[in-house]
């Protein structure tokens, strides 16, 4: 016996078969920034006042750049599953709701690319 | 179809607010501007590796007192939405949901924020 309506059926429209992937994802990214985000404050304290050698000298620690290029992919990822849903949330016209989320993936993409680049050039640079 | 005309719920212009619903939406909020503060991550980190000048003007920015205010929001949005995301955490797992709990939970993430806040900035302000 067929459950759904014929309307539904007609639209195509039904379970997507992936709705706990985003769930998911947001929690394990969140379970990774608790104590990637408690070092990253540390470190931030530890580096308040440091002069440019100071800096570079340690992102040239592997242990550094390591944590740094982990804490930037759960924070880019952890915040575009975030702001997805806040678009979703309130944005009402189904194409701006679109464009916005694909502009939003875009730039979290390349902007978390950028700041990796940044962090192994820092690394591995002399 | 047509959108109802009809007034949504919760009806906000006569809705009291509690310390639950006020705390829901704050961790949406300083999320948002966590967001918008790794736009400054990716600017220091990109500076670092830009070399001394690039670095130097960041410095100099961070160091004004509009660099020290954008600091300052960023580490309380931090750790709120930090210790406000585990008290989430504790709420997807399936526990902390009966009324005095959630208001317990809500009341130590207020101070958890406060303590960790303070101590950053104690501990910060003496290296500079």
């Amino acid at each position: 016996m067929e459950l759904r309506s014929t309307l539904g059926r007609v639209r195509g429209l039904g379970s997507a078969k992936e709705g706990v992937t985003h769930w998911w994802a947001q929690r394990t990214t969140a379970l990774a920034l608790v104590p990637l985000s408690l070092w990253f404050a540390a470190s931030v304290i530890g580096l308040a006042g440091a002069d440019y050698t100071a800096v570079v000298a340690w992102f040239k620690s592997p242990f550094n750049a390591t944590l740094m290029i982990l804490l930037i992919g759960a924070t880019f990822y952890h915040a575009v599953l975030g702001l997805q849903v806040v678009l979703e949330d309130y944005v009402h016209h189904e194409g701006r709701k679109l464009a916005s989320i694909l502009i939003v993936k875009g730039l979290a993409g390349a902007l978390g690319l950028l700041a990796v680049v940044a962090i192994l050039k820092l690394a591995f640079g002399s | 179809m047509e959108p109802s005309q009809r007034p949504l719920s919760p009806h906000l212009q006569i809705y009291r607010p509690q310390l639950t619903s006020i705390m829901s939406i704050s961790h949406r909020a300083a999320g948002v501007a966590l967001a918008v503060g790794a736009l400054f991550l990716v600017c220091w980190i990109t500076a670092a590796a830009s070399g001394p000048a690039a670095f130097a003007a960041l410095r100099g920015f961070i160091g004004s007192w509009f660099g020290y205010l954008i600091l300052f929001g960023w580490s309380v949005a931090l750790f709120y939405h930090l210790c406000n995301g585990i008290r989430h955490l504790f709420w997807d797992a399936g526990y902390g949901f009966e009324l005095k709990t959630a208001y317990a939970s809500g009341y130590a993430v207020l101070v958890g924020t406060a303590v960790l806040t303070v101590l950053a900035w104690i501990l910060g302000l003496g290296r500079v």
